[in-house]
């Protein structure tokens, strides 16, 4: 079945039809009317690529992409394709250069991504070589837009994206710039997984705080992430891109746990330096977590920072690529503090390891059923913003627009 | 200045290795902190982050405690498919340097779900410093997991 015979029940959000996650089809349509579309994709920190000529391999949907800082500084972004035969021209994924050399026929290309040297472009000994009308110009790596916030650099296929800050908006626009707010980047690590489940079902699982309270046993054990915290979902005009945000509370219990059953009231930590967080931000809020159309989460949970990246696998299966980072003037003692904190994120993560795990089960569960579609009531129908987070509405949100740009 | 250890030393190492996996393997998994000193230090690393030294690891323990809190939240908390792992610890050498064996050893872990087949869930190396305990037993103070399979297949729920 195309996505032409596809029918999405109803005219709103309340229920999502489970083909979404598994259809081939609808995966290629993604693939060129949102990460092709007018958007703007993560695809890297400055602090990766300090120097001219470092560069760093990403995908954006299912293409791979090359950043680089050329020789003036200014950074840059093309496909990481060979304009001859196709072939990956770049096959490390970071490192520095002045020329991108295909390994087949030695097509080499500048950090501009210009042609530069095609072997034997004149023949030899007068036999051979190019046609007259060849002109290298034609035939560079296809460019990329590229928009640098604060440190972080977006790009997009597409000709004519908005400026970066009209695409966020202005409320997750100050919420970006509260992480991102102009100091330098330190780069901690990279961590890379690859969950066996759509990638939208990542985005669904970042913008449900429902589900936060309830699977999270470890979070809510610590009073990290809990349904009677101070919190509100608050969305862009568009719905395509979500903040969750909350302050933490205490461990324990309280008669808004009643509901959880597996609250762990006896778990106390031996070694506290796991959970040691303290106030970094001018507000109160604990746990920022931002979800960027179409491919970025901003992870604000305590002290670790995080840079969350989906690289879409086909229509079953994702990576999810973590770029950990603090500030340059972090001292040692806050260094250390996000890397313990970073136990409970990523695919060992004690928070986690929870989520990919269950989204591995929604895939599992969904693909056997496509014609069937599941429920997003709680919080009622609409896609407001909320002063609570016992709400689905940045999940509507999301699939309201979704719904527009996919034309379903 | 570091020495060549003798057989016996060898043996033991191995010994500690091969417990190292059984209690991961078959348990019981509240026992394999006690392989570590009381300030021991487990790190799972990416091998990127290691060749890059970028400090972040994937698990972080900074103590034994630190290990049992991982051990009890892992049991206690984390929801996960049940699995069946399995260690294969091989090509361990070490030498003795400053009182104490550094060591490496080449692992991989075999994982086994439910409704699929065997796959390898992680592979690399582990870089070790043992120390001798005043009970006479061989202890890790320090062990880093430097995996080379960096895309990691979903999720690492146990200590690899």
């Amino acid at each position: 079945m195309t996505h032409n015979e596809r029918v999405w029940p109803g005219d709103d959000a309340t229920r999502l039809p489970y083909w979404i996650y598994s259809d081939p089809d609808i995966y290629q349509r993604e693939m060129s009317r949102i990460f092709r579309g007018s958007i703007w994709a993560y695809a890297a920190i400055e602090a990766e690529i300090p120097e001219p000529g470092d560069f760093r391999v990403t995908r954006i949907g299912d293409r791979s992409v090359i950043v680089i800082r050329d020789e003036h500084g200014v950074i840059r972004a093309f496909v990481n394709r060979c304009a001859h035969r196709g072939v990956k021209v770049c096959r490390q994924q970071r490192g520095n250069t002045r020329f991108f050399v295909c390994p087949y026929h030695q097509w080499s290309y500048d950090a501009q991504g210009r042609l530069k040297g095609v072997p034997f472009i004149k023949g030899v000994k007068q036999l051979g070589g190019m046609p007259d009308d060849f002109r290298r110009e034609d035939h560079g790596l296809p460019a990329l837009a590229v928009a640098v916030r604060n440190g972080v650099v977006f790009v997009s296929f597409h000709e004519s994206p908005p400026p970066f800050p009209e695409y966020l908006g202005e409320t997750n626009l100050r919420y970006f710039d509260r992480v991102f707010d102009g100091r330098k980047l330190r780069l901690l690590g990279y961590s890379r997984q690859l969950i066996p489940g759509n990638w939208k079902l990542m985005f669904e699982n970042i913008k449900d705080p429902y589900h936060a309270s309830l699977l999270h046993v470890f979070l809510v054990t610590f009073g990290l992430f809990r349904a009677d915290q101070k919190s509100q979902v608050r969305m862009d005009a568009t719905g395509m891109h979500a903040l969750l945000i909350s302050q933490r509370g205490e461990a324990g219990k309280s008669t808004d746990t009643a509901d959880i059953s597996n609250l762990r009231e006896d778990f106390t930590l031996e070694d506290p330096r796991l959970l040691d967080p303290v106030r970094e931000y001018s507000d109160d809020a604990t746990v920022v977590m931002q979800t960027i159309w179409p491919n970025l989460i901003v992870q604000q949970q305590s002290n670790t920072l995080a840079l969350r990246q989906l690289q879409p696998r086909g229509p079953e299966s994702f990576e999810l690529h973590w770029t950990f980072f603090g500030y340059e003037d972090d001292d040692e003692t806050m260094t250390r503090r996000r890397l313990r904190q970073a136990n409970l994120m990523s695919s060992a993560g004690l928070v986690s390891a929870d989520d990919s795990e269950v989204i591995k089960l929604a895939q599992d569960g969904t693909r056997e059923h496509p014609e069937d579609a599941g429920v997003l009531l709680m919080g009622g129908r609409d896609t407001e913003d909320v002063p609570h987070m016992v709400t689905e509405a940045a999940i509507r949100a999301f699939y309201v627009r979704y719904r527009e740009v996919m034309e379903l | 200045m570091s020495a060549a250890i003798d057989v016996a030393t060898q043996h033991e190492l191995e010994q500690l290795h091969s417990r190292y996996a059984a209690l991961l393997d078959d348990g019981p998994l509240a026992q394999w902190p006690e392989l570590f000193t009381e300030e021991c230090l487990y790190l799972l690393i990416p091998r990127d982050n290691h060749e890059l030294d970028l400090p972040l690891a994937i698990m972080r323990c900074e103590s034994r405690g630190m290990l049992r809190d991982r051990v009890r939240a892992v049991e206690q908390t984390v929801m996960h498919e049940p699995r069946y792992l399995r260690h294969h610890i091989t090509n361990a050498t070490a030498v003795w340097a400053d009182g104490e064996l550094h060591g490496v050893a080449h692992y991989s872990v075999l994982e086994v779900l439910p409704d699929a087949l065997p796959r390898v869930l992680s592979c690399g190396r582990y870089v070790d410093r043992v120390v001798r305990c005043d009970d006479g037993r061989l202890r890790y103070a320090e062990r880093r997991c430097i995996y080379d399979s960096v895309l990691v297949p979903n999720t690492i729920v146990y200590p690899v």
